[in-house]
């Protein structure tokens, strides 16, 4: 099992996140993580879809999802050629005590206080799916009250965009 | 100004320029404005039928036999229901129909109206595209765009939703030039490195078969097959959806593969070194267990839906195109071989498999005591009616007899449901292709089971002067899975006994319906009973064939096991290894 970052190209037409996500859990598949937005094109929107499977079911998953009408494209992302990015909103017990060491953490990820009450603090952080999980995993010990988290949004490297890459190649030229 | 119609007009309107000539339907509250303007439609002939289920079926059977879009309509909420399980199947057998279904007004989608579903959210697994039309200005195109779908890559059902508001209010009529679909665009025309690499292989193979599916059927590509195999040489097998893809005269023909294949058919797959695969789907009820099926075959593997290529068998040469445009080339590229000296030896092989055919073909037992036997029926009438005919099976022990037992010869005349295995299919299929095709003779063969489960289009049937026939193969219970219950479950026959050589009185119901009723009860009747049938057309007819339940279809891959492990008859295997 590996991860894999797949980007969609949909057009933007009710009812067709319900059926990328249908098809997904109708041939058994976790979506990880799921996000969608507009694009530079009006009518078009992009999905950016992260599952855990094999790379054999990937391929025939990859093929049911090109044949739904409403998708125009399907690239896989490589993380070595790609900026991926999550965001995560996270409300940490900081009291007089532990404060300034939460503070500290917060400046070491390069993350931002978005909110602040007496006994705790709301942080804003970005970064890869590695990175936020590293900053959990410090904040975890002061008491972390609530927690919420983005799906991941990727972009490839370089001066092409999506729409001159090739889309993953099917069997048809393979 | 271009004159206001209401949505419901527009939509009766777009059937018309969309070449309909036949919707099968039952109207309710939602789907009423249509059926207004539809009253006043000189193209649009609707047939009122008795359950929505009989209309999908309906619309498939018109689709198979005549290559078509089939339509069906229906209401909102129970209405539409009703369709999913011909939806589904069409879904599974890649047949091209339009479902058009009303919708509660847009205002009140959500709200758990009366008689609302969301028929779009249910059926999205099960069509391959849907529309939900809550703008009256939107519903010629998306008629256009379904019709557009629903026949063209690989065919399949397409659902048109409308809400009620939709259809009242005012529009302007437009019939689209050019479709608006980025994302759908099917790829028809091989890629040609890939055909010339399958001709390279397929005349350096030594035990070649053309494995042919339903793919066949949908792009008329029966006479290109028969040239490539003649002039190839190389035996075929035609899949349960293939049937009359390939005459099942001619002496290449091997037969069907599969859990009933013939022995020959399912032993080429076996013995092959190169499947040559065409618009076919490697279904579980041909490879019996995957990793034991046709273990020394390459692969060619040759389909329009490029999602087929490599799901249950690895392709070592994949090809995505129209399996009739796969073929012409294939044969381009394999004369080109030909005249450059590589011609293709497959003398040995199919020999064999004539020695195997000849062998074991397929055949059944006479019953000792005297009742009738139902493979005997389904035979007689196979040559009785002949390959004119067209023939719609129910599920079951009767379909498979009957896709051994009649000779096919000519596409579009055998309509079953073979991917979904719906019970109920027959009747009200064999409705649909007597209206597509009302010169034909059509023949529903039925169980007493599935015919319980749609017998009411028989009064669609009698009405609308639909003079199918009906061949009722009544062995008083659910006789597959009595089978199974033989086989399986030491013949402890939990719940398959219908008790129908009682209940119902068939006859009477025939009658009842408005429909000529015949019963068979010995052999020696069965000829003169299938004339009389076949000389009365001004109703339906149904045959009551009351057969010997004890008969079992062979010969059999058990489900889950090899297709090695075939069985001709109850532990019976063959030895098909006998000349190596």
């Amino acid at each position: 099992m590996s991860r894999h970052t797949l980007s969609v190209l949909v057009e933007d037409q009710p009812g067709v996140l319900a059926r990328i996500s249908a098809l997904f859990s109708r041939r058994g598949f976790n979506i990880e993580s799921l996000a969608v937005g507009p694009t530079e094109v009006e009518g078009i929107s992009r999905m950016t879809i992260v599952v855990n499977v094999e790379s054999n079911p990937l391929e025939q998953v990859t093929k049911q999802l090109n044949k739904l009408v409403n998708v125009l494209k399907i690239v896989e992302l490589d993380p070595d050629s790609s900026v991926q990015r999550e965001l995560l909103l996270v409300k940490v017990r900081a009291d007089l005590e532990t404060r300034s060491q939460v503070l500290e953490t917060v400046s070491l990820f390069r993350a931002k206080v978005v909110d602040v009450a007496p006994d705790t603090v709301t942080i804003e952080a970005t970064g890869s799916h590695d990175k936020l999980q590293a900053l959990l995993r410090v904040l975890e010990p002061f008491g972390v009250k609530e927690l919420v988290q983005s799906g991941m949004v990727a972009v490839g490297r370089g001066t092409r965009s999506i729409s001159d890459r090739s889309a993953r190649p099917t069997d048809r030229t393979a | 100004m271009t004159d206001q119609i209401t949505g419901a007009q527009s939509l009766v309107r777009s059937l018309e320029h969309a070449g309909v000539d036949v919707v099968f339907g039952i109207p309710g509250g939602a789907v009423l404005p249509v059926y207004d303007p539809l009253m006043d439609s000189t193209k649009v002939r609707h047939i009122l039928v008795r359950h929505e289920q009989g209309a999908g079926h309906a619309a498939e059977g018109y689709a198979q036999a005549t290559g078509r879009v089939g339509v069906c309509m229906a209401t909102s909420g129970p209405g539409a229901t009703n369709l999913v399980t011909p939806i589904a199947d069409a879904y599974m057998d890649s047949v091209p129909i339009v479902a058009i279904t009303g919708q509660v007004p847009s205002g009140a989608i959500g709200t758990d109206a009366f008689q609302e579903a969301d028929i779009r959210g249910i059926t999205m697994p099960i069509t391959k595209h849907s529309f939900l039309v809550t703008d009256p200005s939107k519903i010629a195109r998306a008629v256009a765009e379904a019709f557009h779908i629903a026949s063209t890559g690989r065919p399949g059902p397409v659902l048109v939703d409308v809400s009620k508001d939709a259809l009242q209010a005012l529009t302007t009529f437009e019939w689209p030039t050019s479709f608006d679909l980025p994302g759908y665009h099917p790829v028809t025309r091989p890629h040609a490195k890939q055909v010339r690499e399958a001709a390279r292989m397929i005349v350096e193979a030594k035990r070649p078969v053309l494995y042919v599916g339903g793919g066949i059927i949908k792009s008329r590509a029966h006479v290109e097959l028969l040239r490539l195999a003649e002039l190839t040489g190389i035996p075929v097998v035609t899949t349960l959806m293939a049937r009359g893809a390939f005459p099942d005269s001619h002496p290449l023909h091997q037969g069907m593969p599969g859990m009933h294949g013939a022995v020959a058919a399912v032993g080429a797959l076996q013995k092959s070194d190169l499947l040559i695969t065409l618009g076919a789907r490697f279904d579980d009820r041909v490879t019996g267990r995957l990793d034991t099926f046709a273990p020394d075959a390459a692969i060619i593997h040759a389909d329009i839906d490029p999602a087929e290529i490599s799901k249950n068998r690895v392709a070592d040469v994949p090809i995505v195109g129209d399996a009739k445009e796969v073929i012409l080339d294939l044969i381009v590229a394999l004369e080109a071989e030909h005249s450059a000296g590589n011609v293709g030896d497959y003398a040995e092989w199919v020999s064999l498999l004539g020695h195997m055919k000849a062998t074991y073909p397929l055949g059944y037992d006479i019953p000792s005591d005297g009742t009738l036997s139902p493979q005997y029926v389904i035979e007689r009438l196979g040559l009785i009616a002949g390959p004119e005919a067209i023939y719609a099976a129910g599920v079951g022990q009767h379909q498979m007899w009957a896709a051994q037992f009649v000779k096919y010869e000519i596409p579009g005349t055998w309509l079953n449901s073979g991917g979904l295995g719906t019970m109920g299919y027959a009747v009200p299929a064999a409705m649909g292709a007597k209206v597509g095709r009302p010169d034909a003779t059509v023949w529903a063969i039925d169980g007493d089971g599935c015919f319980q489960m749609t017998n009411q289009e028989l009064a669609t049937c009698a009405i609308n002067d639909i003079p199918i026939k009906v061949a009722l193969i009544n062995n008083s219970s659910l006789g597959m899975v009595r089978q199974w219950q033989t086989l399986f479950y030491e013949s402890r026959y939990s719940n398959t006994d219908l008790h129908s050589h009682r209940i119902p009185d068939f006859v009477k119901l025939a009658d009842a319906y408005g429909c000529h009723g015949l019963r068979c009860e010995r052999a020696e009747d069965v000829d003169a009973t299938l004339e009389k049938a076949m000389s009365l057309n001004d109703a339906p007819v149904v045959v009551d064939f009351v057969v010997h339940r004890d008969a079992m279809v062979w010969p059999m891959v058990a489900a889950g096991t090899s297709n090695d492990d075939i069985k001709v008859a109850r532990d019976l295997a063959p030895s098909w290894d006998r000349e190596e």
